[in-house]
């Protein structure tokens, strides 16, 4: 009979309108590697959150290493040996290393002072035993997000969880620091830890762990052996249907260049420079991909290109235009259509009306403004009916419905036809699938290359290499706020790409062979 | 779906009407009177009184029918009136500014200014009948705007908070108009000399169909400022910009929207709604400048008004003429042995019971959560 470490059994969790966990079951056994997979929403984090103590459950029982538990807080999970590393890390900044991890459980001297010594002493003597090379007495602010992970790592290990669990935890990680995190992983198994990974990337499940459970819409679909089933096999799992993994599209047929960003430089809202000396080139008909890691001065770039913030110096051209200095309403008025990378923050107005949405950008002119500032409300509606028909918006009360009550995917798809609809010249795009199902995915994939196809430019943000090696005909990495190298998709390798992400200039064979072409045009 | 009985359809079209009105604020907002004055009855019957008494004083004020007595009077309609009409206004302000997100705790300063204007303009403008007065409203609502689009900007350019900075104010305000209006000729430490006939807003029609009330001019006032709240709110590019950045500002600035503009506009305009309380308060109810010995605590009122009024202009109407009832039934009321501070007590309870509002949500959660339990036994 196998040992388990962890059962979770029936498990049900209701939040208000939806049931987030429907009776799911979950079986860990002792010293293993076990990836849960879903979708976003499927249910996984919930899940996890149950199991740590976070949310208690509205049925089904947990059992850890046999013995039947209830899990009231997460000082209850660590006391029991479980401990988890979250996908946003909770450190402070301008705390040391061993300093965060002793936060909360600090040992003291008779005296009542902290005993930092011995607790770097043990911090360094885990970080020796487990191969994670972290300085006990580093500031969190000067070390990499990879070293950050690391430290969350040591922290669970330091309070003797032997139980970890990982939520999403290759998401903010470059491709060689996935690499490291999974020899970690093999690490961690030696030295006899169960782990549990939480992700929806097919890849990193078939890379290091030996069992999968997969969860759709709050439901248990199945445990696999992951040796013996294929990448298929469990995409089908989690999306409830045969997957495409690649879209259809054909070669890209650049025109002029539309967008032309020249030796731009944007400070980040801390004040120092997000986008150093930036340039960059995305033609009419393609599709431009940058492809970094989160926070290496994509969003500031993109901001300074629509307007949300200021450019510290550089040029940005639309067709020959410098419109660096034009306010947002102009840059829109000019030709750029923006995708926000936060759909709720940038977006939308989510108490406005959907119609209300759709007319964002086009309120104040025809045909929605009359005479003397009053607006035409009844042409508002119309306009929102046509593109709820045209982009197939799913919305209960159809132009009335409040974005808020709109589910993620309708959300985008809303935002996607607004911006469609102002026929840009070129056309921005951060993140348009984060957080979305396969469906919506697919559709909003379709569109992009749609709008390629009828020969607008496209720059498109993304965190996820797979989405800019499907989508792109181009891709620019970007590292530390500098373009490190830009190749042709068709010729693109993924581990070199990544290399590129990671600041390694010249990783590529293929890159730097547009950036070497001097600089002509416009000047 | 198609195999959903009849029952449960009929079931759930009931859930749903229940759900829609709990959802809607105005209903919300009449429950919580009716708790206000439920509990006000009970703390009448605690003290031995009977609540009949002011009942009977509250239909007095709002009819001027005398139950007791059997006679009516229609100056009790005009003073309640009289009394509603600068918490409309300053209801007004406060509701203009909370939908473009902005919390205007300055309604007190901007009607202050407003109303110090009114009285310079009432003693030194030109005395020519009908554009005396008229002149008084303008310079008034000029002031107020001023006031609080100063605020306005001080936001939009150096993020000042405009909590602060109206709260502030009040008391510059407060102070500069005792200042000045001392400085007049004439004056003396808590009045001035009374105004030229031609600036007052005596209106003779009303005070005939009122028996000598205070009912004034202003009325017209309130009128157009609450359709003009409306139209520009409801039904204009500006009031789409406004609401807009108050819902989700950095959506509008996003989208183009200039969110400085937005918010320097909406508190110059929530401040000319002030002022004009202020000028109607000065010329309708006085008939000489007064050196303020404290605050007339109209603004502040106006908050608990545009609270409960949900800052939309009818609502904001009908919650001003109710606090103006609380307040106008007073003496009535204790010319019936009925304690007048009882109406204070039940505003104060409406404005603690709007933040039920929360409870309400909690209770939608909850039958939300129950509902989706069931069906998910449905499906099985």
């Amino acid at each position: 009979m196998d040992e388990y470490a962890i059962e979770m059994l029936d498990i049900t969790k209701v939040f208000p309108g939806v049931v987030a966990n429907d009776k799911v079951t979950l079986r860990v056994r002792e010293n293993e590697i076990h990836a849960i997979l879903g979708e976003n929403g499927a249910g996984k984090s919930t899940l996890m959150s149950v199991l740590f103590g976070l949310y208690d459950p509205d049925g089904g029982s947990i059992r850890v290493k046999g013995k039947e538990v209830r899990i009231r807080d997460p000082n209850e999970a660590t006391a029991l040996g479980i401990g988890m590393v979250h996908q946003h890390f909770k450190l402070v900044h301008t705390y040391t290393v061993t300093e965060n991890i002793i936060l909360g459980m600090e040992p003291r001297r008779r005296d009542g002072t902290i005993d930092i010594a011995s607790a770097e002493r043990r911090v360094a003597e885990l970080s020796e035993r487990y191969g994670l090379s972290v300085d006990p007495r580093a500031k969190i602010e000067s070390i990499t997000v990879g070293m950050q992970q690391r430290v969350e790592i040591l922290k669970i290990l330091y309070r003797d969880a032997d139980i970890l669990i990982f939520d999403e935890p290759t998401a903010v990680l470059t491709p060689q620091e996935i690499d490291e995190l999974m020899s970690i992983f093999e690490r961690l198994k030696a030295e006899g830890k169960t782990i549990i990974l939480i992700t929806h990337k097919l890849r990193e499940i078939k890379e290091a762990a030996e069992r999968c459970t997969v969860l759709r819409r709050g439901r248990f679909i199945g445990t696999v052996d992951v040796a013996s089933t294929t990448e298929e096999e469990m995409a089908e799992m989690m999306v409830g249907r045969a997957v495409k993994f690649r879209i259809d599209k054909e070669e890209a047929k650049p025109g002029d260049v539309v967008l032309k960003v020249e030796d731009l430089t944007v400070m980040s809202s801390k004040g120092h420079p997000a986008v150093k000396g930036l340039s960059l080139e995305v033609r009419a008909g393609e599709i431009v991909g940058l492809a970094g890691v989160d926070g290496n001065g994509q969003s500031e770039l993109i901001q300074a290109i629509t307007g949300l913030k200021p450019a510290k110096s550089g040029r940005i051209l639309l067709e020959g235009r410098d419109i660096a200095h034009l306010s947002i309403k102009e840059r829109v008025e000019a030709g750029i259509g923006h995708v926000p990378e936060d759909r709720h923050k940038h977006g939308l107005v989510l108490d406005f009306r959907l119609d209300e949405n759709l007319a964002l950008k086009t309120y104040d002119k025809k045909p929605f403004l009359k005479r003397l500032g009053v607006l035409d409300f009844a042409a508002m509606a119309a306009h929102g009916d046509g593109l709820i028909g045209q982009y197939d918006i799913r919305a209960g009360k159809g132009s009335a419905t409040k974005a808020r009550n709109m589910s993620g995917g309708n959300q985008q798809k809303a935002i996607i036809a607004r911006e469609i609809d102002l026929s840009p010249r070129l056309l921005v795009v951060a993140q348009p699938t984060r957080g979305l199902d396969v469906g919506a995915i697919e559709y909003i994939h379709k569109r992009v290359v749609a709008e390629r196809d009828k020969g607008r430019a496209v720059l498109l943000v993304s965190f996820e290499l797979d989405e800019i090696m499907a989508l792109c005909d181009r891709i620019a990495a970007i590292s530390k706020g500098e373009i490190v190298g830009v190749v042709d998709a068709a010729t693109a390798e993924e581990r070199a790409i990544g290399a590129m992400m990671a600041g390694v200039r010249g990783a590529h064979p293929a890159a730097g062979r547009r950036d070497e072409r001097p600089a002509q045009g416009a000047s | 779906m198609a195999f959903a009985s009849k029952d449960s359809a009929k079931a759930k079209a009931r859930a749903d009407l229940f759900d829609a009105f709990i959802g809607s604020n105005g209903a919300i907002s009449v429950i919580v009177v009716v708790l206000g004055f439920l509990c006000g009855t009970l703390l009448i019957l605690a003290v031995g009184k009977n609540p009949g008494n002011m009942y009977a004083a509250l239909l007095q004020t709002l009819t001027g029918l005398d139950v007791t007595r059997g006679t009516w009077n229609a100056r009790y309609i005009g003073e309640w009136l009289t009394a509603s009409m600068p918490l409309i206004l300053c209801g007004l302000s406060m509701g203009f500014a909370a939908r473009t997100g902005l919390f205007n705790v300055g309604a007190e300063g901007q009607y202050i200014v407003g109303l110090t204007a009114a009285q310079f303009v009432a003693l030194f403008g030109p005395q020519v009948p009908g554009l005396h007065w008229a002149l008084a409203l303008v310079a008034g609502c000029l002031a107020g705007a001023l006031w609080g689009g100063l605020v306005g900007w001080l936001k939009a350019k150096y993020s000042v908070s405009e909590v602060v900075a109206t709260i502030m104010l009040n008391y510059v305000a407060y102070y500069l108009s005792r200042f000045f209006t001392q400085l007049m000729p004439a004056a003396n430490t808590y009045r001035t000399p009374a105004y030229p006939e031609t600036a007052l807003l005596k209106n003779g029609l009303f005070e005939r169909l009122t028996n000598g009330s205070r009912l004034n001019t202003g009325l017209f006032v309130v009128v157009i400022c609450v359709v003009f709240y409306w139209f520009v709110i409801e039904r204009t590019r500006l009031g789409f910009e406004l609401r807009a950045t108050g819902l989700n500002k950095e959506a509008a600035r996003c989208s183009g929207i200039k969110v400085t503009r937005s918010i320097t506009a909406s508190m110059a305009i929530a401040g000319a709604f002030a002022g004009l309380a202020g000028v109607i308060v000065a010329l309708g109810s006085f008939s000489y400048g007064r050196v303020l010995g404290g605050l007339d605590n109209y603004g502040f009122n106006g908050i608990a008004v545009a609270l409960v009024g949900n800052s939309t202009a009818g609502g904001t109407l009908l919650s001003g003429l109710l606090f103006g009832m609380l307040a106008s039934a007073q003496p009535l009321m204790q010319s019936r042995q009925i304690p007048k501070e009882v109406t204070w007590i039940i505003s104060g309870l409406v404005v603690v019971f709007i933040s039920l509002r929360a409870g309400f949500k909690m209770i939608m959660d909850w039958r939300q959560k129950r509902l989706a339990e069931k069906g998910r036994q449905r499906d099985e």
